[in-house]
Order: structure tokens, then sequence, then C-alpha cells
């Protein structure tokens, strides 16, 4: 029969056991030293390797991240300049084809303008020649006409002869 | 409709039960043997079916010890089932009176008993569990995700080893982290065989949990000594004040240093006892209130509530024990912060 007196002297709470201590100090300790050896040694030594792996990977897709970034960066740089460089070449070539055009214009109108002005001189030289050759003939004409009415002399009527004979031959030879 | 016929069948059915209740007591007569949980189920359990008297006293003393005998007071068994026995029963199937070890090392009884048997047990689970864990997990590399039973143990021992040791002792955390594995897992195999039916609570025994905060304590000096030197050690012994106060600071920080393991020892030691004191109260109620009313709708649910709480705080114990092993280890080599703060004050004295 347990009493409570009898818990109290004999298996109380606080009750000191030392084979229970001894027991689980020897226990705890093998545990511990062979599971240090074969289980946690090994755990640990896998969670660090794969706490690597996951870094490695992240740094690797970290770095390969930032490679992509970069060579998006340039291939756009690239492109810009492509397209610069296209904007000049079409912009240069109409330069060039204004100039051109411009050239060719003031060219042409220069020369029109040259065959204008040399043209003009000659019709101009021709009159001129023209008319110097006219006023000798008219000059020889005249000349010829006072000598035939000195030739003739005096008589009025002999003159107006004279002067229609001229007349006639003027015309005729005009003709 | 519904709770109208519900209260006329309860109304039916409880004057029955009561008259059951008061009939099946007159059965056993004054008998109050009933107050064993299992014993309620197999009430004319005698002494017969001991199954082994080994030396010439045992069943005289195996009946005392095990409860079957008249009189008895709740109070006892209660008591009877949370100590140490030498004697492991399996009621109502019999019991084993536990061999007696006639070496005596040291003069110490090392005789085997109940909380020896739990803790052996406890150690073997734990063997069985980290060797089959360590070795699924030498066979594979770290490009393999662990599986089964690794993986639990795995997270665990993680769980442990970053957010335990790692971030309360900081540098130099690698060696202690086999200590506080084993620690852990060691308090909580023998917090849930006490869960189990016919086992017991290895953790609710004072001697055990003084023993593992003993390993804390010793672990916890020789980690100070290797941290700060002798020197270092009787420094921080001082806290760091005048020289004029180390009169009262010294035996101050010496009594610090043992109630550290001593509040461990004792956490364990009370939370475990005191929830299975709860659960075996809890039961009891219906003995002595001799109800089965009281047995469905008291004793049970909240026995079964307790349970789960104590299957809570199996975790949640063995987790605290290990946070403060490692924070204390962490408190006794955290030497460059104590130092800074030692020479900041002898530059303030002078």
């Amino acid at each position: 029969m347990l009493t409570s007196g009898i818990i109290l002297l004999e298996g109380g709470l606080l009750n000191p056991n030392p084979g229970l201590i001894f027991w689980t100090a020897i226990s705890f300790l093998i545990v511990l030293l062979i599971l240090k050896k074969f289980a946690w040694g090994p755990v640990v030594s896998m969670l660090e390797e794969r706490e690597k792996g996951i870094q490695s990977a992240i740094d690797r897709a970290h770095s390969a991240k930032d490679e992509a970034e970069a060579i998006l960066k340039k291939n756009r740089e690239l492109l810009a300049r492509a397209d610069a460089e296209a904007d000049r070449i079409i912009r240069e070539g109409k330069e060039y084809a204004d100039k051109v055009r411009t050239e060719l214009t003031e060219k042409a109108q220069a020369e029109s303008q040259k065959m204008i002005a040399s043209a003009k001189d000659e019709i101009e030289q021709e009159k001129r020649r023209a008319l110097d050759v006219l006023r000798n003939e008219v000059a020889d004409l005249a000349i010829r006409g006072a000598e035939k009415i000195i030739r003739t002399a005096l008589d009025a009527e002999k003159q107006k002869v004279v002067v229609d004979d001229m007349i006639k031959e003027l015309a005729a030879s005009r003709n | 409709m519904r709770v109208q016929a519900t209260s006329r069948i309860l109304a039916l059915v409880v004057p029955l039960l009561l008259s059951l209740n008061s009939h099946a007591f007159a059965a056993l007569g004054q008998n109050e043997a009933t107050v064993h949980e299992s014993a309620a189920a197999a009430a004319p359990v005698a002494p017969a079916t001991v199954a082994e008297p080994a030396s010439g006293a045992a069943p005289a003393v195996a009946e005392a010890a095990h409860g079957e005998g008249q009189g008895e007071k709740p109070g006892d068994v209660i008591m009877h089932h949370i100590l140490d026995n030498k004697v492991y029963a399996f009621e109502p199937f019999g019991e084993i009176t536990l061999p007696e070890i006639a070496v005596r090392p040291f003069g110490i009884d090392i005789s085997v008993t109940k909380h020896v048997v739990m803790v052996w047990l406890a150690s073997a689970v734990l063997l069985v569990v980290g060797l089959s864990v360590g070795a699924s997990v030498k066979g594979m590399n770290s490009k393999q995700s662990p599986k089964g039973l690794a993986n639990v143990i795995e997270a665990l021992v993680d769980f442990i080893r970053t957010d335990v040791a790692k971030s309360n002792i900081g540098p130099g955390y690698e060696k202690f982290v086999p200590f506080l594995v084993t620690v852990f897992f060691f308090i909580l195999i023998c917090n849930l065989l006490g869960l189990i039916p016919y086992g017991a609570t290895a953790t609710g025994n004072i001697n055990v949990t003084l023993t593992l905060a003993v390993f804390t304590f010793v672990i916890t000096q020789v980690a100070a000594f290797k941290a700060q030197g002798v020197k270092g050690y009787l420094q921080h012994l001082t806290a760091g004040t005048h020289w004029s106060l180390w009169i009262i600071m010294v035996p101050i920080e010496i009594i610090g240093q043992f109630t550290k393991p001593f509040a461990l020892t004792i956490r364990l030691f009370a939370n475990m006892t005191a929830g299975h004191i709860i659960i075996y109260s809890l039961i009891f109620i219906a003995f002595i209130l001799k109800s089965y009313i009281v047995a469905m709708a008291v004793s049970v649910p909240f026995a079964i509530f307790i349970y789960l709480l104590e299957l809570f705080v199996a975790f949640l114990q063995a987790f605290v024990f290990t946070m403060l092993s490692a924070l204390f280890i962490g408190l006794a080599t955290a030497h460059e912060h104590h130092d800074e703060d030692h020479a900041l004050e002898h530059a303030a004295h002078h």
C-alpha cells in the first residue's frame, strides 16, 4: 500500500537517482558520439554542400542575367548606331543630289545665258556689218548718182531722167 | 424539432446512464481499484496475472508499488505513474520486474528502472533514425533532393543549425551543432515516448533533465574558457564593474553560472511532469465523481485536448532546451563584445 508519506520519503519528484543519472549520461554520450560521426556529420556537410550549390547557382544566374543585359544594351547601341548611320547616309545622299542638281541647273543656265549672249553679239555684229555694207553701197550709189548727175549736167530734165534711171537701176539691182 | 428530439432522448438516457453507473460501482463494492484508467475496463484483474515474480518479495512489492491495492488515493496513483519505478507495468497484461544490477560502480546503484528503459528506448530510436538518415544522406550527392525520413530530419537539423546555433552562438558555432541536434532529438523522442500508451516520460524525471543540463553546463564552461582564456573568464565574472563592487558581483556571477542549467533542469522536468499530471487528474475526475457522464463530457475531451497540447509541448520544450543551451553557449563565448564593453567602462572610470 502506497501512502503519501512513503511517496515523500521514497520517491518524491525531486528524489535523486544516481543510477538513472549514470545511465542517462552514458546513453546520451554514446548516442552523441555515434550520431556525431555517422549522422549529423554527413547531414551537416551535405547541407553545407547544398547551400554552396544553391549559392553558386544563384550567383551564376545573376551573372548570366548581367551578361544578357550587357548584350542587350550593346545590341541596342549597335542598332541605334546603325540607324544613325543610315540616316546620315540618306541625308548626305540627299544633300549631294541637291547640290548636283543646283550645280547642273546653274551650269545649264549659265551656258544658255552665255549662248544667248553670244547669239545676241553675233546678231549685233551681223547687223552692224549689214548696215556697214548698206551704208557703203548707199554711199557708192550716191557717189555714182552724183557722178551721173554731174556728167549729164545742168539739164533738169536730164537730171530727172538720170535720177529715175538710177532709181530703176537700184530697184533692179535690189531685185 | 431536432433539438427537442435530442433533449427527449437525453432525458430518457441520462437517468439510465446514471443508474447504470451506480450499478457498476455497486457491483464493484467499495473497491476503488478502478481508479486506474485502464483498469476500468478490466476491473477484476487480480495479482494472479503478474507476469514475472522475479524475487521472493516481488509480488507483494509489485502489488503495493503498482497500486492495485485497496483504499488508494488518486494522488498516489498519479505519483506512481509519474515517478520512476523498478517494475514496468503493462496493465492489464501484467508487469515486468526490471533486473537489478549487482555491480555498483562508484558505490551507486545502477539498477535498471522504468525511466532507464525509456532512456535506452529513446537512444535506440534516435540511433536507428540517425543512422538510417546518415546512410541515406551519404549515398546521395548535393544535386538530389532528400526524401522521406531524411527530409524531415534534415529540415530539423538545418533549423537547429541555422536558426538556433548560428544565430545564437555566432562564429565558431559548427562544433556545437552535433550536441545541440542530439539533445534536441533526445529530448523530443523522450517526450514523445512518454505520450504513447505504456510509455513513461524520462524527461519528466529531474535526474534525466539534470544530466542533460549538466552537459550543457560543462560545454558552456569549457567553451567560455576556450574562447576567453582564464583571464577573460575571470574578468567576465566581475561583469566589468569597479573593483569595489567585486565582492557583490563575483558571487552573483558565479551563482548566475549555476542558475542557467538549474533553470534548464526545472523547466523541462516541470513541463513534462505537469502535463502528465493534468491528463491523469482530468481522467481521475471521472473516477472520483463515479460518473460516465463526467467521463464523456469532461475527462475524455479535456484529456484529449491536453494530450494534443502535450504533443505541442513535447516539441516546444525540446526546442526551448536546445535554444537556451545555444544561447548560454553564445553568451559564454561572445568575448569580443564584452571586451569592448570592459574597455569602455575602464575608460569611463579613469
